[in-house]
């Protein structure tokens, strides 16, 4: 790697070179009775057909030894490089003994072509090929695939994807690397579903215990224990099965990025995990963020980021120590996923040790408790005298808790479905855009919020919305039900949300569980409603939610056709926690109406 | 190179809407115009009032919108209405999905890939996202017990299979001592019906499997109550119109991550007497427990434990005219497991 010269523009597909295949003991190539050992990182595939073969074989990470699904033979699958104004077909062939299929996250295409099987087409059946054909491309940045069948995502089924803009882009760097965020798990992903489903809280070994250091009075853990909750609930699945992957190598397993003293390194992160939010840093470091889910961003510079499962963000870091560890721990403090920013190969930097698990609290639980309005507050600002997450002494008004109900449904819309599925209703669901994300509200830097949030180049559709609809994300922790508005998607999967072609409308999404929520929207960008002006307001293809408050987008629905609308993390929408989203055909209309009307 | 340094500059230049608040950038580039705005928001910030960022930037986009000036839009906010306060400079009404939107299921992809070849992925989606039914099983308590009157054992199983509302729920119990017949062997089959978050409704038949071989009919809830208590409740009503009940109660307290100790406590109480039983009318036994797992994994727990059972009133008489103790202790030591 350290030979390769350096080229500005030029994306280094870092992993695929360090330690590739056969650096593999012998006997794990080719000796396998399942079929082929599965790579660690990936290659990269581009042009106007580009061809893509779903797989599967053995894997092993770290010693530990899983059925992998993998595209190309690799875990992530290929880098899929594309070019702003050229369309691609994309033939993807399936070798599975089951349906397969690929969806490409964050790109805007026809719904055919989108990738779901049961709503934008029947899926590829084992043996087939299925031909994506996809018109020039509206957009550029940082993207990425996932099979949407079955629980393969889990298994390896995903890659990243960069979309070159057509001309100059904003963001200019020396180095331009990749790093994909995932798990990897021994365990068959139905084993997980199924522990999920009937276990309590399997994965979590930070529950709270006679001998915890958390620090909770003995009034808050007879609170939490009688609301039937945890405020250790910060992940489902953990690092007690998981290993975190940096483009498909544990953290022991040597990823490395190179850099010359002096240059700007560009790291387009994706969260390519199932179930893991990552906090994001480089200690001793800051950096600027460039871009979220694909969209350029005015400059933040932050030094650290909470990213949540299928969100991207792209970084720009002028390193200037010999090594940097860029560190990716998941959001329960149970494990983390390491790269290395050097100098020169094998340079190393000092990792840093896992922080202390950090504690649901009352905000967490829809109180709005303190100032009511912190949601709002840039954090790093107003830190002093305003507690809202902490990880031991948060002073709990003891007074308010007792006559507190959690569950009070008569707050609730009339179209949300009271039943056994909703364990929690939040009391005042405020706007958490504010938040750095569950753990980060008390670290000593400056952590990205949304609201540092503000799209580079304003945006095209200046109408002001002309409905606004709330959607509630409902689950219940003990049964492990996730839903929108109290319903399945199994109960209504023929009764979608509807859009008129063209409309502009609010969606105010609030959290009544206490679990922060990565919603996503298949096919479109939508607008946070973040506090940036309008026009400047960021795209995304995916927020986050977090838990007992609200996160409010715009969006125009000027895709026609079904999309998937679902939470992102892969084990809450296999629960029920989907919804397709359904934009009215265009018809005669001429062209989409963009100029304000008011 | 020169871009991304514009787009830094761009980014020190702008107003206050698109400044970081933070320590660091504002140390390094302070706003450079300061408007009587928005000093007021940042005064009322300092507050702890929701001043949301933006508050002092007149939406060019909407001319007919009045200014969404700090002072008078949010200055005197009232904390509670969040809606705006939050997130927007006006609140937009609710509403339904106008006509033009259409009506009925999502069939976009039929016009395309025809409705014969969706059926089968779009019945599959229904199925996997939330209509799933899973099989559970679990040992509860399945022990040896040491005891003065000659060692015995006892069984406490259960499952379900089904969805999250309604599942075939199966519970097995019985002990007995060693070279005896059992004293005691039941076997339910219960629908199980959820009515709440935490509440199951069990409704079913008890076959007894030794003594006179009773059929019950059963009702019964089953769930978790507040305190985190594993409640099992339910009343029987056999075929001979004896009327019992059994109330069961678990609770797990860790004492570390895999160390659990478990307060189990049973009470179990008769309409009237049934001498062929050995039951008397009132409370019949009372069972206190108290066991110490060791989680190897989730599912896998092996335990050492004390049990106390009394008979009492009329249960006790009928236990001393058998020639039995009416209060017995057990020590025990078990494995409790479920997959």
């Amino acid at each position: 790697m350290s030979e390769l010269a350096v080229s500005r523009r030029r994306l280094l597909t870092a992993g695929a070179l360090g330690a590739g295949a056969l650096a593999l003991p012998a006997w794990a190539r080719g000796a396998d009775l399942h079929g082929e050992m599965i790579r660690p990182g990936f290659d990269e595939v581009s042009g106007r057909d580009i061809a893509l073969t779903i797989g599967e074989g053995a894997r092993i990470v770290q010693g530990r030894r899983g059925h992998a699904v993998a595209v190309n033979g690799s875990v992530p699958g290929p880098l899929v490089r594309l070019r702003e104004g050229q369309p691609v077909r994309l033939a993807v062939t399936n070798t599975l003994r089951e349906d397969s299929s690929i969806h490409w996250h964050g790109l805007l295409l026809p719904f055919q072509f989108d990738g779901v099987p049961g709503v934008s087409f029947p899926g590829i059946g084992p043996g087939e090929t299925f031909v994506y054909d996809i018109p020039a491309l509206r957009q550029s940045g940082t993207y990425w695939w996932h099979s949407h069948s079955g629980l393969q995502e889990q298994a390896g089924h995903y890659g990243p994807i960069v979309v070159e803009p057509a001309s100059g882009d904003p963001v200019q760097e020396d180095r331009d690397y990749v790093l994909l965020l995932s798990e990897f798990t021994p365990l068959h992903p139905h084993t997980i579903m199924g522990k999920l489903k009937k276990g309590e809280e399997y994965f979590s070994y930070n529950k709270t215990t006679w001998t915890d250091g958390y620090g909770l009075s003995g009034e808050q853990r007879r609170m939490w224990a009688r609301m039937r909750m945890m405020p250790t609930d910060i992940a489902d699945v953990t690092g007690s099965t998981y290993t975190y992957l940096a483009n498909g190598r544990g953290p022991d397993e040597g990823l490395e990025y190179l850099f010359n003293i002096g240059e700007r390194v560009r790291l387009r992160i994706i969260n390519g995990s199932a179930m893991t939010f990552f906090n994001v840093r480089i200690p001793g470091t800051k950096f600027w963020v460039v871009a979220a889910d694909g969209q350029n961003v005015r400059p933040v510079e932050v030094e650290e980021f909470q990213i949540g499962t299928a969100e991207t963000y792209d970084i720009v870091v002028e390193p200037t120590g010999e090594a940097h560890a860029i560190v990716a721990e998941s959001m329960d403090r149970s494990g983390m996923a390491l790269a290395m920013l050097a100098s020169r190969p094998g340079a190393q930097a000092n990792v840093p040790a896992l922080r202390d698990p950090p504690l649901l609290t009352m905000a967490d639980m829809g109180m709005d408790h303190g100032g009511g309005g912190m949601a709002g507050m840039d954090h790093s600002a107003m830190d002093h005298g305003i507690p809202s997450r902490t990880r031991a002494a948060e002073p709990m008004d003891n007074m308010a808790m007792g006559g507190m109900n959690m569950r009070d449904t008569s707050t609730l819309p009339p179209d949300v479905a009271v039943g056994p599925g909703v364990d929690m209703v939040s009391m005042n669901p405020v706007d958490r855009m504010g938040d750095p994300g569950i753990g980060l509200d008390k670290v000593p830097h400056k952590v990205l919020t949304y609201r540092d949030l503000v799209a580079l180049v304003p945006n095209d559709d200046l109408r002001p919305p002309s409905r606004q609809m709330e959607i509630h994300l409902t689950g219940n922790m003990e049964r492990y039900m996730w839903s929108f508005d109290g319903k399945k998607f199994s109960s209504v999967s023929d009764d979608p949300i509807r859009f008129a072609y063209n409309e502009r409308v609010r969606v105010k999404l609030v959290n009544d569980t206490m679990m922060a929520h990565p919603i996503h929207l298949h096919g479109h960008f939508f607008e946070l409603v973040n506090g940036a002006p309008a026009d400047r307001q960021p795209q995304k293809h995916t927020v986050v939610v977090q838990p007992g408050g609200s996160a409010t987008f715009d969006l125009t629905a000027d895709e026609e056709g079904d999309w998937a609308f679902h939470c992102h993390l892969l084990y809450h929408m296999h629960m029920g926690m989907f919804q397709i989203v359904t934009v009215a055909p265009r018809g005669n209309r001429t062209d989409a109406k963009r100029e304000e009307t008011d | 190179m020169r871009v991304f340094v514009a787009a830094l500059l761009a980014s020190t230049a702008t107003p206050a809407i698109a400044q970081d608040h933070s320590g660091h950038a504002v140390s390094a580039a302070p706003p450079p115009a300061q408007s009587e705005c928005e000093m007021e928001a940042a005064r009322h910030r300092a507050m702890g009032h929701p001043v949301p960022e933006g508050s002092c930037v007149p939406e060019a986009s909407t001319s007919d919108e009045k200014p969404a000036d700090a002072g008078t839009d949010h200055g005197g906010v009232d904390h509670s209405h969040m809606d705006h306060g939050a997130v927007g400079t006006r609140p937009i009404a609710d509403g339904p999905a106008p006509a033009a939107a259409g009506a009925g299921p999502p069939r976009a992809a039929d016009a395309i890939w025809g409705a014969d070849a969706m059926r089968a992925s779009r019945e599959a989606l229904r199925i996997e996202n939330g209509g799933m039914s899973y099989f559970w099983f679990q040992g509860d308590r399945a022990e040896y017990r040491a005891r003065e009157a000659g060692d015995g054992y006892l069984w406490d199983v259960q499952g379900y299979y089904g969805d999250d509302i309604d599942k075939f729920w199966f519970k097995s119990e019985g002990e007995g001592a060693f070279g005896e017949k059992p004293e005691s062997a039941e076997l339910q089959g219960l629908w199980s019906h959820a009515i709440g978050p935490w509440w199951d409704l069990q409704a079913g038949i008890r076959q007894d499997l030794v003594g006179p071989g009773r059929t019950h009919a059963v009702i019964g809830v089953q769930g978790l109550a507040p305190y985190l208590f594993e409640v099992d409740a339910a009343a029987f009503l056999s075929t001979k119109g004896d009327l019992t009940a059994r109330v069961e109660a678990e609770l797990d307290e860790r004492v570390t991550q895999r160390l659990i100790l478990q307060p189990r406590a049973e009470v179990n109480l008769s309409a009237r007497d049934v001498p062929e039983l050995g039951v008397g009318a009132g409370v019949d036994t009372v069972e206190l427990g108290l066991r110490l797992r060791y989680e190897i994994a989730r599912e896998f727990a092996p335990y050492i434990g004390v049990e106390q059972e009394w008979k009492l009133g009329r249960s006790a008489d009928y236990a001393r005219l058998a020639g039995d103790d009416p209060s017995v202790t057990n020590y025990v030591i078990g494995l409790r497991f479920w997959f």
